[in-house]
């Protein structure tokens, strides 16, 4: 169980950078939705795009931490 | 059981209420409004039945080995992730005090030492720690944490060691028609029943009708707004079959393991992997001239940072898009279940505090609300592995106008085209 110890850690440490990621993509998608909503669709296409990448990071680093 | 007979006659009545509608309804202009309403009920009824299944299930439990401690709800949901050789539904303790096991068992398939062996999966009588023995072809088989193993000649019983591994027994290759697999051709049965009709229906009319409705503003939503702005208008068309398949597989198979029957295929990293492999060999194979030249000896770079980037470029396409693919499926549908089934047995632990009605009203509110987000979840999953599958594809297919000229520092050298394009 000690071993396990860095493997969480730097687990957790990755999954608060992709939420702060995730924060800042969702935060600027709306943003940018505000400034151009009749370019709506493909903010949001995109930032999904980029959301699903950054949250395989996220999930990457969970299933090689565990 | 009645509360069970009770959803199986609400299902019918819904499904006929469906039906109906789907195939008397004639108004052509009012297809998107149906289906949309169609799909609702639809929904509504699948999610009603789940969560009461679940409910029944576990409240079923409560005869002598009912599950109450954290320990036994953690196994039961970690169980439930796992594949198994048979298929089940339900157990309760009948009046005269007899454990009742409500499924139906599957065919297994091994390979082993003597060759093929067949036997439906009834034969262990639901054990899973390796005490029934299968005798069959000379060969005897235990089915241990839910896999099954060879007994060597001569053991009598599994012999264990201290980390519970098998010492006297070897694993034949397993081809059994697992719950999985199982799940797996009947979403392959209903693609194929779903697609043919409507493929059948374009012969006569430009406009399908009953299922088709629903289904067809979905294959031309795939078209259009995945395949097609990903891949490029020239290319688009020989990838969008895959694409198309992907997308409903995926799609069905996270909506069956919604409902109350059991399944967790996408949540198997066997079969995201098998999914993600396919999206690597596919652009892989078709990958051009310029994809190619793109990662062994990018353009644009010093010479020495070339083959740096040669080797990061060739281990981000052939392992970590996969890879990123693969668990990202895997990840959601695994921690989609497990939050579910965690929020049902608030049922059990918090019956202490909240007395049974409180603690079922919680359990109840809670994974209902989860339960409609799961069903985002599923279709937002299966969107996103067919973009990304969609988007792999057209990096490898890409075609580049021109080529540009490169100044002493490596940087691209704006031609006319490029201030032309710029200007318009």
């Amino acid at each position: 169980m000690e071993t396990m110890i860095p493997n969480l850690v730097g687990a957790g440490i990755i999954v608060i950078g992709a939420g702060y990621g995730l924060g800042k993509i969702g935060g600027s998608a709306m943003e940018a939705i505000a400034r151009q909503p009749e370019a709506a669709n493909k903010i949001q296409t995109a930032m999904i795009i980029i959301a699903a990448l950054l949250e395989g990071l996220a999930f990457g680093a969970l299933f090689l931490g565990k | 059981m009645h509360l069970f007979r009770g959803f199986y006659l609400l299902f019918h009545y819904f499904c006929a209420r469906i039906r109906q509608a789907l195939f008397f309804s004639k108004e052509a202009m009012k297809i998107s409004n149906y289906s949309i309403k169609f799909f609702g009920v639809l929904l509504t009824c699948l999610l009603t039945i789940n969560v009461f299944a679940n409910e029944s299930t576990v409240q079923e439990q409560q005869g002598d080995e009912r599950i109450s401690t954290k320990v036994e709800i953690e196994e039961y949901i970690l169980h439930h992730l796992k594949d198994s050789h048979d298929f089940h539904l339900v157990s309760y303790t009948n009046d005269a005090g007899e454990r009742v096991h409500v499924g139906f068992p599957l065919p297994v398939i091994l390979y082993g030492n003597n060759g093929i062996t067949t036997f439906m999966s009834s034969e262990f009588h639901h054990d899973s720690d390796g005490k029934v023995i299968v005798e069959k072809n000379g060969n005897r088989f235990v089915n241990y944490h839910g896999k099954i193993y060879e007994l060597e000649a001569g053991a009598t019983e599994l012999a264990l060691d201290a980390e519970h591994h098998p010492v006297n027994a070897s694993k034949p290759l397993d081809l059994s028609i697992t719950k999985s697999v199982f799940g797996i051709l009947i979403a392959g049965l209903l693609m194929l029943w779903f697609f043919s009709s409507l493929a059948r229906q374009y012969k006569k009319r430009n406009i399908p009708k009953g299922f088709g409705r629903v289904l067809e503003p979905l294959v031309i939503y795939v078209r259009d707004e995945i395949a097609r702005p990903n891949i490029g208008e020239k290319k688009y068309k020989k990838f969008t079959g895959y694409l198309l398949t992907v997308f409903f597989f995926i799609w069905i198979l996270n909506l069956m393991g919604l409902t109350p029957f059991g399944f967790n295929v996408t949540g198997q990293i066997a079969v995201t992997a098998a999914l993600a492999v396919f999206t690597l060999i596919i652009y892989v194979v078709s990958g051009n001239k310029d994809f190619w030249g793109h990662i062994f000896w990018m353009p644009g770079v010093p010479i020495l940072i070339r083959p740096i980037l040669a080797i990061i470029e060739l281990v981000g396409t052939l392992i970590i898009k996969p890879f990123s693919l693969l668990v990202r499926l895997f990840a959601n549908i695994s921690a989609g279940h497990i939050i579910l089934m965690s929020l049902i047995a608030i049922m059990i632990n918090l019956k202490a505090d909240l007395g049974p009605i409180g603690s079922t009203a919680l359990s109840f509110g809670l994974s209902l609300f989860i339960f409609v987000i799961e069903l985002l979840v599923a279709f937002l999953q299966a969107y996103i592995f067919t973009m990304l599958s969609a988007l792999f594809i057209g990096m490898a297919v890409a075609e580049h106008d021109h080529e540009h000229e490169h100044d002493a520092h490596g940087n691209e050298v704006a031609d006319a085209e490029d201030i032309r394009e710029n200007f318009i």
